[in-house]
């Protein structure tokens, strides 16, 4: 067996990013480059550890080499490889924009490094084996946001920040006590041996298990945004500069639904009525989010809004996996992962763009901007096409993903929550038009205060990576079969566990010890 | 605000508990102790510094910027886990020296890695000391 570096590489490298740019604080523009350089190796990383799934199937590493139940293990199947490939395009996109967008003052303070710590963290999550190590991940994802969040220290991103890290750390006690009380039951922390003792527990307290499962779901819940749990996220994803929010944005909630699709598939055997309850938690989520976003009249604000309604997307996916047909339970799960590669890129873009849009009328605000089509041509076409895809506009890739969705949903007769996808997905048509309508179409306010017109390397360095996600977007929309394939098979391999918990190998060693002990006796 | 008895008790106090907190840092492998708590120990020791004599002085007597030794410990900690690549055994595997140093025991990247985090530490809470110290 190979020693596994390829699993730890795509948390490693931006660590050692992180690590070398602080040791050159003094330094910020040796700071960028080293977030360029770590951002652009963990996509590499990535793509060479996806390589390698699709080839030889889940690769696991056991740090420090102590075998599977006793140390860390991380485990790389193609739902987490996928993930990593995803953060490492974000990462990188973003951290190029930041080279435009991120002030002195804010780079001073270590901001590349952070954005760094952040990635690491990202990949930590998606790549570990292990539910404490897990929870560690999420920590160090969310210590680096939350000082993104309030970096820079203006009154909006105090209050926005305040509600985030008050409403995150209650979800980390509640997965930590849920954690806690998993060691207490089973005696284990690694997740492929837990995947092998609660099913042994659910037989004889189904209720306990059920119980745990519960605290797990509104832990995750809380950081994937899902209905009734959401309130923190449009109250601040729309108060850091840009990057910060496109980051956030685009990975941070997803890594909250990976947490779930992990521990629904992995962890947990099936329970009794998952199915029905996440498909209304799915419904509530898509009809509130969208309705939150059609109220407002800031773009990121309706960005923001527009996440948690296309969670409740996601979710549904998940949802299908209560069903009694196989066929729909690999479905559902397949459009899930198709869904949130979709989303991570466009809704990171969107982002992006809305950044572009208010540097260059000047305001967030729909109503003091204008005329931004006129002005701007390039603009309106990079908008429209992360706008499309996010509104399910044929050929985008999210015209894919929702079709995934909806047909996986069709196949459930889960009737009410693809009525509500469809609704929500008229409604998503309707806040990008306004956003169009009002930001590019109409004429300039006479309010409008244009700032004075940036540096042509500047504007090119923010056009840069969205050019380069909307392109990607475009590439998914026209050859969906690749990804809509790639989804397929780690949707194949999310409901064959066995396939992971050999790999661990935790089974081997249970079996192992199990004949030991036979042989003493 | 100056206090003698306090400038004097930190004359005392404080090279001993930095020797305390090494010591913790030395022992912590297979007993209690380690590398978060001697990091802990120093910082309380640098604490007494500043209350004694004002955050700019142990600043002074600190010689490297707080930022710099969390860096520092960072990098150890990843250098630690990275040795084992060399051997092609996966990250974070104990690599020991053959012989054993007298007074502090057997050496390797364990040790390392405690360091590493004694370091960030050390510099970590000195870091927040020094910038409340300040307003």
């Amino acid at each position: 067996m190979s020693s596994g570096w390829i699993v730890l590489l795509p948390l490693l490298a931006p660590l050692a990013a992180a690590a070398a740019g602080l040791l050159a604080w003094r330094a910020p523009r040796i700071q960028a480059a080293l977030g360029i350089v770590g951002a652009g190796a963990q996509l590499a990383a990535g793509l060479g550890l996806l390589q390698q799934v699709l080839r030889e199937g889940v690769q696991a590493v056991q740090l420090g080499s102590w075998p599977a139940p006793f140390g860390i293990t991380f485990a790389a199947d193609l739902l987490g490889a996928v993930m990593v490939v995803v953060t490492g395009v974000i990462g990188l996109a973003v951290t190029v924009y930041s080279l435009a967008d991120i002030d002195p003052g804010r780079r001073a303070f270590a901001y590349f490094p952070l954005v760094q710590v952040l990635l690491a963290g990202v990949a930590g999550a998606f790549l570990t084996g292990d539910i404490f190590n897990l929870y560690v991940c999420f920590e160090v994802l969310l210590m680096a946001s939350f000082v993104l969040l309030a970096l820079g220290g203006e009154r909006a991103q105090m209050a926005g920040a305040l509600t985030y890290v008050t409403l995150n750390l209650v979800s980390s006690a509640l997965f930590l006590a849920g954690v806690g009380l998993t060691y207490g039951i089973t005696r284990s922390l690694n997740m492929a041996e837990l995947h092998l003792r609660l099913g042994v527990v659910a037989e004889s307290r189904p209720e306990l298990v059920l119980a745990l499962a519960g605290l797990f779901f509104v832990a995750f819940g809380i950081k994937a945004a899902v209905f009734p749990l959401y309130t923190w996220l449009p109250a601040s994803y729309h108060t850091p500069p840009v990057a910060v929010s496109a980051l956030l944005a685009g990975l941070l909630t997803k890594v909250g639904v990976y947490a779930l699709i992990r521990v629904l598939t992995l962890v947990f055997p099936p329970l009794p009525g998952v199915g029905t309850f996440l498909l209304a938690v799915a419904s509530l989520t898509m009809v509130f989010g969208v309705l939150g976003a059609v109220a407002m009249f800031e773009t990121r604000r309706i960005l923001s809004f527009h996440i948690v309604s296309q969670i409740g997307y996601m979710v549904m996916g998940l949802a299908l996996v209560g069903s009694d047909s196989p066929a729909v339970r690999a479905a559902g799960l397949a459009a899930a992962v198709l869904y949130i590669v979709h989303h991570i890129i466009v809704k990171a873009n969107l982002f992006l763009v809305s950044g572009i849009a208010a540097r260059l009328g000047g305001s967030f605000q729909l109503a003091r901007v204008g005329g931004l089509a006129a002005a701007a041509p390039w603009l309106a076409l990079l908008f429209l096409i992360p706008a499309g895809s996010l509104a399910g506009v044929p050929p985008l890739s999210g015209f894919w993903a929702k079709l995934a969705v909806v047909r996986a949903g069709l196949a459930g007769e889960a009737w009410w929550t693809v009525a509500a996808a469809l609704g929500a997905g008229l409604l998503t048509v309707l806040s990008m038009v306004k956003i169009w309508t009002e930001a590019f179409w109409k004429p300039a306010p006479d309010t409008a205060t244009p700032p004075p017109p940036a540096a042509r390397w500047r504007l090119a360095l923010l056009a840069a990576p969205s050019l380069g996600l909307a392109a990607l977007t475009v590439a998914i929309g026209l050859y969906p079969r690749p990804l809509y394939e790639l989804a397929r098979r780690a949707a194949e391999q999310l409901l064959a566990p066995s396939n992971y918990v050999a790999a661990v190998g935790v089974a081997t060693a249970h079996d192992s010890a199990r004949g030991d002990g036979k042989g003493g006796q | 605000m100056t206090s003698f008895i306090l400038r004097a008790a930190t004359g005392y106090l404080m090279p001993l508990l930095l020797l305390l907190s090494v010591f913790m840092l030395l022992r912590g492998h297979n007993e209690p102790g380690g590398g978060f708590i001697g990091g802990l120990l120093a910082a309380a020791a640098f604490a007494f510094h500043a209350l004694a004599w004002g955050p700019r002085a142990t600043l002074e007597l600190l010689r490297a910027d707080p930022r710099t030794i969390i860096a520092a410990g960072l990098a150890a900690a990843l250098l630690a886990g990275v040795v084992a690549a060399a051997a092609g055994e996966p990250f974070l595997t104990a690599h020991w020296l053959p012989i054993a140093l007298p007074g502090v025991g057997k050496v390797g990247t364990p040790l390392l890695f405690d360091v590493g985090v004694y370091l960030v530490v050390v510099g970590t809470t000195t870091l927040i000391l020094l910038t409340l110290g300040e307003d």
